[in-house]
């Protein structure tokens, strides 16, 4: 069974095991509006927590998607880059951006869970 | 004033439906100290009369080049412009609209994008082109920084023959960027080895066809030396006519083209308002500087343009843009367009046909006068001559005797002493048989 | 009486309300459809300009001659004006109604402009001919330069840059040549959260960090926060003055001491210098460098989005760090200054070259023509004109709509955000779809970005009362209609332009952006 973790910056990575799997929430995609690009990091690319890794397009504007902790990129999904609209229709499901080897586990525990971006988010609204 | 409409009495009428007493109580969070009392010191306005006699007094002082026999190039080139473009150009909707932000109400603009940019793309025989940036030299600067943002490298090499304001507007914007460049010196002889320039620290090669010297080569060979070290080929045109006459830089390998559209639809005016044109692969479409105008349909399913990709522009991605650049050069854009429309590619190539036989026979009379080398070889409509004497007071006693005879290689390269005996001639299809045996005579006398 | 039988109905006699029709054509009477210039029935060998035969003569081509087709179609002077004429028909422009475009100044553009720029003296010489036959054109320039520098109070001019952003590197790039001649190198620029995307675009390209300033309550910017985002590594400030949300920023003077004590910079966007030519100069509040757009508060035409002009004013600071090439005067004459070597050779340190030849001298006779024909007086009472209008809109829809500062003086545009909208349903994108039925352009929306949903209204001097009123009774008429409920008006806007609302989201998703047909090889690629 996966854990779900979310930042302030609406991304969630959903842990399994070591690797954690990075993308934006589906109330990130529904600001953001029609997503016309993606950018997925380089396989292999170090990053720390808060490192810009990725970039979502939409028409009017262009979002950062920092990395929740630190870890190393082990994987991509091509799928997004080939179809960008599947992120509006499958935000925390099949569109994931990238999966993280996890550094270190302890940075998990400053995230955020459902309830709590749940509640974030119905807050900043 | 002839263009302000408010009269007193709507000035007044208008302030007190605001609810101030006088216009300076808008001017209410300017500091008291720093609002100016009176108006500037400068000429009050003058009737339209006035200010015609007044331009006409400056204007009266310049030797336009319709006026003299006329061989001045290098970068900007004098060419016939029928009279349909300018009057079409100067249409109220064309004129005076602004930028097309709102696509329903202005597809005349876009419209005329899109068929701008497709005729960039297949002159420059490359996949996409943008909707014109401000010209040929800060196009070429563009260039650069793209292909240091595709190959994640920072040296630029330039050829020698590239044009030396568009070598000083690289070096500039390098200096300021934290790239390097390998700037080639000019000479005339081709005797450059760019190929020995390239290593696996260079992002891009910069070519000039023809050169800046007028010379045309091969630049097949030059591309593959390029992409061999994993850099790009930059090729930068500055006279857009040869595309009529001379094979594409896309057809020989080139990475972006870029180029001077002046020359079509577009007058000489001094070094501006020109339209630098630039093209690339489609690989690298979201790296490509400037605006781009795309397909797509309305909610009736008609088909329509508007600006995409618009997040690679300042507007949107701030500091993470590719370029800061805010404005096209949209008038001179359409007036590029409607040229070369009026012309298509059966009067282009007639137009390049007639520039390159221009060019030639004058070359050839020029040859004959003694104390007049010609250094280049192949050509299309422009050609560097080595003199007996110094170019640059050759070209000053010609233009006391009524010719405009070209530019003196140390009007761009001061510096150099050796390149001081040499004139760059252009010669395109303006020139008359009047005008070269003006110019040879006015030269036989001086040499 | 002799009978004449050619008598026909004078009076419309179809019933009034008939629902519109498909035409045959697709035409709907004045407004035509025109298909692309590649669309037109093909023949390769139509061309509109008659040329001379070509000289007989041995090609000199070295053996590169374009032996490729090329695939330009070509139409003959009739087909030209008839398929241009027919666009230009779809857009809209100031010569046919008010354009409240904020920060874009669309005022009047004269046409005595554009007689003067076409003289053959000014349109037809060319930047390297021999400077003893352009002395005219020089003059131009130095006449420009000397107008240019009494309106600001500034110390020099750089006429070169080609367009705003251009002007605002040519600005920074002054500041940084500046630093560095000090022995200095500092790497952060401050930007105000509503400054225009080319300033924190311009300063990333030199590599500065951007580190934001957010406004006051007010919308305006605090000295003291300006102070607590200094330190010794600030290279400079980009203010916009009057700023994006159409104010004067109250403190600059202030600000601009703050930031000279740190040993910073003072770079002022000039692009609402509209609301304060004639009545301030940017040089008496301590600006160090600021640009101009010649195609805002100096009427050169927009031109469907270009050419501009962008000359940047530098302080007494900065003069010396100018670039190439500039105009000098020399006894009776005038000379350009087109090389480093030279510029140095005067005791500058000329920052580099922003651009081949000299500058867009169309836009300079075309501002200057516009300069000579207002005068000072002129100047100064359009700019006042300028600042009514805005205010005057503002009177006149202060009760509907809402004003993020509070209603208080603006200069010479108007700020509202999308609040009085709220819970209607009608967003600011689709009140501004609405307006173009109403046959305005929409102002401009979404910016500054510090406030939702905004709009900003510049109506500039160019407007009588009577376009005013009826502008003002429009949009009234709109925010009454959202009000209501009537979101059925907005979501189906616009209806009556050439063209419904466009999908920007598949434009952007399958990228068309030449025009490509079955047999081309470059669609099978996509």
């Amino acid at each position: 069974m996966a854990d779900e973790y979310f930042t302030e910056d609406h991304e969630y990575i959903r842990v399994e095991g070591d690797t954690g799997i990075v993308g934006i929430t589906n109330h990130a995609q529904d600001q953001l509006g029609d997503v016309v690009f993606v950018e997925v990091p380089e396989v292999g690319r170090t990053v720390a927590k808060g490192d810009a890794a990725a970039v979502v397009e939409s028409v009017k504007a262009a979002s950062d998607i920092y990395a929740p902790v630190a870890g190393e990129v082990t994987e991509v999904n091509g799928e997004i880059e080939a179809n960008p609209a599947m992120v509006n229709e499958d935000a925390e499901g099949a569109a994931w951006f990238f999966k993280l080897k996890i550094a270190d586990k302890a940075d998990l525990s400053a995230l955020m869970d459902r309830k709590a971006y749940d509640a974030f988010v119905a807050e900043n609204t | 004033m002839r263009y302000l409409p408010l009269q007193a009495a709507d000035r007044e009428a208008m302030l007190a439906a605001i609810g101030v007493a006088g216009i300076d109580d808008l001017f209410i969070d300017v500091p008291a100290d720093k609002l100016l009392a009176e108006p500037p010191e400068l000429p009050l306005g003058k009737s339209e009369m006035e200010v015609e006699r007044e331009l006409g007094r400056l204007v009266a002082q310049n030797v336009s080049a319709s006026s003299v026999p006329f061989f001045v190039g290098c970068g900007a080139y004098k060419h016939h412009v029928p009279a349909t473009v300018d009057h079409l150009i100067q249409r109220s909707e064309f004129l005076t609209s602004y930028t097309p932000y709102q696509p329903e109400i202005s597809q005349g603009t876009l419209q005329v994008l899109f068929e701008f940019q497709t005729q960039v793309a297949r002159l420059t025989g490359m996949d996409v082109a943008n909707a014109s940036m401000y010209d040929g030299s800060t196009a070429a600067g563009e260039a650069v920084l793209m292909a240091h943002r595709l190959t994640k490298r920072s040296k630029a090499v330039l050829s020698g023959g590239l044009h030396p304001h568009y070598v000083a507007v690289i070096e500039t914007l390098s200096r300021h960027g934290g790239a390097t460049v390998d700037a080639i010196p000019a000479d005339p002889g081709e005797s450059e080895d760019l190929a020995a320039h390239i290593d696996d620290e260079t992002s891009c090669v910069v070519v000039q066809y023809p050169g800046v010297f007028g010379d045309i080569r091969d630049l097949a060979p030059i591309a593959e030396a390029a992409h061999a070290k994993g850099a790009l080929l930059v090729v930068a045109v500055t006279e857009i006519v040869a595309l009529g006459a001379l094979r594409s830089p896309g057809e020989m390998g080139a990475d972006i083209v870029t180029a001077e559209g002046q020359s079509i639809g577009n007058g000489l005016n001094f070094g501006g308002p020109y339209v630098g044109l630039f093209a690339t692969r489609q690989k690298f479409v979201r790296q490509m500087p400037g605006r781009l105008c795309g397909e797509t349909v309305d909610a009736d399913g008609k088909r329509g343009f508007v600006l995409t990709l618009s997040t690679r522009e300042q507007h949107i991605r701030r500091d993470k843009a590719t370029s800061n650049i805010c404005t096209n050069s949209g008038l001179c854009a359409l007036a590029f367009t409607i040229h070369l429309s009026l012309l298509g590619e059966a009067g282009l190539r007639r137009l390049a046909e007639v520039n390159h036989a221009n060019a030639v026979t004058l070359a050839g009379m020029l040859e004959k006068v003694r104390g007049v080398e010609l250094l280049t070889d192949a050509f299309f409509n422009e050609f560097t001559v080595r003199l007996d004497a110094n170019a640059e007071n050759t070209v000053d006693a010609l233009a006391k005797r009524g010719v405009l005879a070209g530019v003196p290689m140390s009007r761009l390269l001061p510096a150099r002493r050796d390149l001081r005996d040499l004139l760059v001639i252009a010669s395109t299809e303006v020139n008359t048989d009047g005008d070269r045996t003006a110019f040879v005579e006015a030269l036989e006398e001086i040499l | 009486m002799s009978m004449n039988t050619e008598g026909r109905p004078t009076r419309p006699t179809a019933a009034v309300g008939e629902t519109p029709f498909e035409t045959f054509t697709g035409n709907r009477g004045l407004d035509h459809e025109e298909p692309l210039l590649f669309e037109r029935h093909a023949n390769a060998e139509t061309t509109g300009v008659d040329l001379p035969k070509a000289k007989t003569v041995k090609p000199r081509l070295g053996g590169l001659e374009r032996d490729e087709p090329i695939r330009l179609p070509g139409l003959t002077e009739p087909e030209t004006m008839r398929h241009y004429v027919r666009l230009s028909r779809k857009n809209y422009a100031i010569d046919s109604g008010l354009y409240p475009l904020g920060s874009c100044t669309m005022k009047h553009n004269p046409r005595l402009n554009e007689r003067m720029a076409r003289l053959p003296g000014f349109g037809d010489v060319h930047p390297l001919q021999p400077q003893s036959t352009v002395q005219g054109a020089l003059a131009v320039m130095q006449s420009l330069s000397g107008y240019l520098l009494e309106l600001t109070g500034m110390a020099s001019v750089a006429l070169s840059p080609k367009a705003g952003a251009h002007g605002e590197l040519c600005g920074m790039l002054a500041i940084k040549a500046a630093i560095e001649a000090r022995g200095e190198s500092r790497s952060v620029v401050l930007v105000p959260e509503s400054a225009h995307g080319t300033n924190p675009a311009t300063a990333a390209f030199m590599g500065y960090g951007v580190r934001s300033i957010r406004a006051r309550d007010n919308g305006t910017v605090a000295p003291e926060a300006v102070r607590d985002a200094l330190d010794d590594d600030v290279a400079a400030i980009m203010l916009t003055n009057p700023n994006t949300c159409g104010l004067f920023e109250p403190d600059v003077v202030a600000i601009a001491d703050v930031v000279h004590e740190a040993g910073a910079y003072f770079y002022c966007d000039g692009a609402n210098f509209n609301a304060i030519v004639g009545k301030v100069r940017p040089g008496d509040l301590g600006v160090d460098a600021m640009h101009i757009n010649l195609h805002k508060t100096f009427s050169t035409p927009h031109g469907g989005g270009g050419p501009g002009s962008g000359p940047v004013v530098l302080s007494d600071a900065l003069a010396r760090f100018a670039p190439v090439p500039y105009v000098l005067r020399d006894g009776q004459r005038f000379r350009i200054v087109e090389d480093e070597v030279a510029a140095e050779e005067q005791g500058n340190a000329p920052l580099g070259r922003l651009t081949a030849f000299h500058g867009q001298m169309g836009m300079f006779v075309r501002a200057l023509t516009y300069m000579l024909s207002h005068g000072c007086d002129g100047m100064r009472q359009a700019s006042e004109d300028a600042v009514l209008a805005a205010n005057y809109v503002r009177a006149g829809l202060r009760d509907l709509f809402t004003q993020p500062f509070g209603d208080r003086p603006c200069m010479h545009e108007v700020l509202f955000d999308d609040a009085f909208l709220k819970g209607t349903g009608v967003s600011t994108l689709d009140f501004a779809k609405a307006m173009i039925d109403e046959g305005y352009h929409p102002m401009t929306m979404y910016f500054p970005l510090v406030v939702h949903g905004a709009m900003l209204i510049e109506p500039t001097e160019s407007e009588t009362r009577d376009s005013l009123d009826l502008f003002i009774a429009t949009l009234r008429h709109l925010a009454e209609e959202a009000k209501a409920g009537n979101t059925a008006l907005f979501e189906g806007a616009p209806r009556l332009a050439p063209l419904r609302r466009l999908d920007e989201t598949r434009a952007a998703r399958q990228p068309r952006l030449v025009y490509t047909t079955p047999e081309d090889p470059r669609e099978a690629a996509e």
